[in-house]
C-alpha cells in the first residue's frame, strides 16, 4: 500500500511470447501489460491469436518462446492449469456450461473454493458466511431473484451471467471472457456491459469480443492484435482513427 | 453426532413428499401384513397367506436392490450392468451361515461340513468357510464382500476413467465371470445347486409362522433405512457434487472436484445395500444358486428402476413393485409373453414416460394444481 501508484507491479504481464504450430505462428513476439483493476478488451481478426494468448495465460499451451508472469511473483510457464486456476486466474469459455439440473444457489455453492473431499461434504455444512458470499454474487451477477431457479432453465445470456459468478466466486485476481455477448439480445447485453464494468477495480479483467458496440461500451483499453502480436493499444477512439487498424481490421 | 444422525435424514425428508408417503406405507406394511398372517383364522376373509407375506418380503428386498441401483445409476450417471453380483454375494455370505446352521440335521449328519462337502468327499471345511457360523462375522461379510469386491473394481474402473457404455458392459462382464465361477463345484459354494434346505436363522425355525414374521419386519426396516441413508446422502452437499458429476463430469472436475473418488463412494455404498438386500432375500426365498448372478437379473434391476422413474429413489421402490408384481403374474398365467411383456414395457416406458411411473403422476399432480389455480 506504501508503494506509489505508478510503482505498481502489473496484473499481467508477457513479455516476447512466441507459439508456433507446424510452423504457422499463432503468437508473434506478443507483448502485453494488464494492470490491476484493469478492464482491457481484446479485438482483432479471426487468427489473429487471441484464443492462443488465452490458452497461453491460462497453461493450456506452452510457448515456445518468452515470458508471462502473473502478479509479477508468479512465473505461469511453470504451473499446470489446475495451479494456474488456483493462483488465482479464472476463464469463462465461449459457451457457458452450467450443472443443468442443479439451482443457481447450488451452482454458485458447489463453484465455491475450499473444501472438495467426499467427507468433508458429507459432513459441513455451507456456513452463514459462505452463503452471505453467494447471496453476495447473485447480487453482483443479478440472479438473485431466482436463486432457487433449476439453472438448465435459465436464458442464454443468464447462463452466461452464471457462468461469470461461477468464476467470481473462487475470487479470482484475474478474469478472462471470451465472447461473454455472442448469441445475446440487445438487453442482455447492455447487463453484460454493466456486470463487466462494475467487476473491473475490484479484479482485473481481460475481455475478448468481436461486437464492437459492445468493446466501445465497456473498455478504456483497447487492444487490437495481428498476426500474433499487438498491431496497436489505446482507447476505443484512437483505435477507430488509426490506419492500420482500418486496414487489417476494419476492412477499410 | 447422534444429534446429526438424526437431523440430517429429518431435514432430507422434509423436501421429499415421495419419500414420506412410501416411509409411511412401509410402516403400514410392517404392521398390519404380519398381524393380517399371523391372527385371523386361515379361513378368514382377512387371512393374508403365508405366500403373500413372502412374495412381498421378497418384493421389498428388489426394491432395496433398486434403490442401490438408482443411487449410482440416477443420481451419479453410473449405468451399473451387474448389480445382480452384489446382491447374490450378500446372498452367498447369509447362505453360507444358514448352511453352517443346519449341523448334524443335513442327509449326511456330519456336524460342520454341509452335506454338498460330503458329497464331494471333502474332509474338511475349505478356510474361507470358517467363522460362518457365527451371525456376527457372517453379517459383516454380507456387507463386507460385496463392499470390497466394489472398492476394488470402482477404483480400477474409475482410475482408468472407465465410463458410460464400457463401464456398464464390464460389469455385466464381472457377474458373468462370478457365475461361471460360483458354477464350479471346486468353488466350495454347492456347484449349480448353490445352498437350500436351511432350518434356522439365530436359533429360530425358518418355517416357525413368528420368524418369518421377523423376518418380513427385519426387510421393511431394511427397506426403509436404505431408503432414508440414500436419500440423507442425496440430499447432502456431497449428493449436489454426486448430481454434478452426472450433468457435467470434466466441469465438476475442472472445479477442483476429485471426481473418482465420489464415484467410487458411491459405487461402494450402493454394492452394500444391494448385498443386504441379497441377504435378507436368501432366507425368505429358502435358496441362493449361482442363477442369481445372471447378466440378465442385473439388467432387470434397470428395468425397474427405469419403469419406476429414475433420480427420484421411491420410483425405485415403486418399479420394482411393479415390475415383479407383473412378472408374478404374468409367469402365472401366461409365462411364455413375460419376457415380451417386459421387453415392450420397458420400450413403452423409454418412449413415452421418461421419468417413469412416478413422473406421470407428478406430472398429473402439476396439471391438477394449475387446473384448479386457472
Amino acid at each position: 500500500m506504501s508503494e506509489p501508484a505508478g510503482a505498481r507491479s502489473p496484473m499481467l504481464s508477457l513479455d516476447d511470447v512466441t507459439v508456433s504450430f507446424d510452423g504457422f505462428r499463432a503468437l508473434n513476439g506478443l507483448t502485453l501489460r494488464v494492470e490491476v483493476g484493469e478492464l482491457r478488451c481484446i479485438i482483432g481478426p479471426n487468427g489473429a491469436g487471441k484464443t492462443t494468448m488465452m490458452d497461453v495465460i491460462t497453461g493450456k499451451t506452452r510457448p515456445d518462446r518468452g515470458s508471462a508472469r502473473f502478479a509479477e511473483s508468479t512465473n505461469l510457464l511453470e504451473l499446470t492449469e489446475p495451479e494456474i486456476a488456483q493462483a488465482g486466474i479464472g476463464r469463462k469459455f465461449q459457451k457457458p456450461t452450467v450443472f443443468e439440473n442443479q439451482s443457481v444457489f447450488a451452482n454458485l455453492e458447489l463453484a465455491m473454493s475450499g473444501a472438495k473431499t467426499v467427507w468433508q461434504w458429507l459432513r459441513v455444512r455451507t456456513t452463514s458466511s459462505q452463503v452471505e458470499r453467494i447471496d453476495a454474487v447473485l447480487a453482483t451477477i443479478g440472479l438473485t431473484d431466482l436463486r432457487a431457479q433449476r439453472a438448465g432453465a435459465l436464458s442464454h445470456g443468464q447462463k452466461q451471467w452464471l457462468e461469470i459468478g461461477m468464476l467470481l466466486i473462487q475470487d479470482p485476481q484475474l478474469l478472462l471472457v471470451d465472447e461473454p455477448v455472442a448469441g445475446m439480445t440487445p438487453q442482455e447485453i447492455e447487463r453484460t456491459a454493466e456486470l463487466l464494468r462494475s467487476l473491473a477495480g475490484k479484479h482485473s479483467l481481460i475481455v475478448v469480443e468481436h461486437d464492437m458496440e459492445f468493446v466501445r461500451s465497456i473498455a478504456s483499453t483497447v487492444t487490437v492484435l495481428h498476426e500474433g502480436s499487438v498491431l496497436a493499444e489505446g482507447d476505443m477512439h484512437a483505435i477507430q482513427a488509426d490506419a492500420r487498424v482500418k486496414q487489417v481490421y476494419l476492412g477499410e | 453426532m447422534a444429534e446429526g444422525l438424526i437431523a440430517g435424514p429429518l431435514a432430507a425428508l422434509r423436501a421429499d413428499r415421495g419419500g414420506r408417503a412410501f416411509l409411511c406405507l412401509l410402516l403400514a406394511t410392517a404392521v398390519v401384513v404380519p398381524l393380517l398372517n399371523g391372527i385371523p383364522a386361515a379361513e378368514s376373509a382377512l387371512h393374508l397367506s403365508n405366500y403373500t407375506m413372502n412374495l412381498i418380503g421378497k418384493y421389498m428386498t428388489y426394491a432395496m436392490l433398486a434403490i442401490a441401483v438408482d443411487l449410482i445409476w440416477g443420481y451419479c450417471g453410473i449405468l451399473s450392468l451387474g448389480h445382480g453380483a452384489f446382491f447374490a454375494l450378500g446372498g452367498y455370505a447369509m447362505g453360507m451361515y444358514l448352511m453352517r446352521q443346519i449341523g448334524t440335521r443335513g442327509v449326511y449328519g456330519d456336524p460342520v461340513l454341509p452335506d454338498f462337502m460330503i458329497f464331494l468327499n471333502w474332509t474338511q471345511l475349505p478356510w474361507f468357510w470358517h467363522g460362518f457360523q457365527s451371525f456376527a462375522y457372517a453379517l459383516l461379510m454380507m456387507l463386507l464382500v460385496p463392499g470390497l469386491l466394489a472398492l476394488v473394481f470402482g477404483f480400477l474402473a474409475f482410475r482408468s476413467r472407465v465410463s458410460g457404455v464400457y463401464f456398464s458392459i464390464i460389469t455385466q462382464a464381472l457377474t458373468y465371470a462370478l457365475m461361471l465361477a460360483f458354477f464350479r463345484n471346486d468353488m466350495g459354494f454347492g456347484g449349480n445347486n448353490g445352498f437350500t434346505d436351511f432350518k434356522d436363522i439365530l436359533g429360530f425355525s425358518l418355517q416357525a409362522p413368528a420368524t418369518r414374521a421377523a423376518l418380513f419386519v427385519a426387510t421393511a426396516l431394511s427397506l426403509g433405512g436404505s431408503y432414508l441413508l440414500c436419500r440423507t446422502v442425496v440430499a447432502s452437499r456431497a449428493g449436489r457434487v454426486i448430481e454434478a458429476i452426472r450433468d457435467a463430469e470434466s466441469r465438476a472436475r475442472f472445479l477442483g472436484y476429485r471426481v473418482e473418488s465420489y464415484k467410487l463412494w458411491v459405487f461402494v455404498l450402493s454394492a452394500i445395500i444391494a448385498g443386504l438386500a441379497g441377504a435378507l432375500y436368501v432366507p425368505q426365498v429358502g435358496i441362493i444358486n449361482p442363477g442369481e448372478f445372471s447378466p440378465t437379473n442385473s439388467i432387470e434391476i434397470v428395468i425397474w428402476v427405469a419403469i419406476g422413474g429414475r433420480g427420484t429413489l421411491y420410483g425405485a421402490v415403486v418399479g420394482a413393485f411393479l415390475v415383479n408384481f407383473a412378472k408374478t403374474w404374468f409367469t402365472g398365467a401366461l409365462p411364455e409373453f413375460w419376457l415380451y411383456a417386459l421387453g415392450s414395457l420397458f420400450i413403452g416406458v423409454t418412449l413415452f414416460l421418461p421419468y417413469g411411473v412416478v413422473g406421470l403422476v407428478a406430472r398429473r399432480g402439476r396439471a391438477r394444481a394449475r387446473g384448479s389455480a386457472a
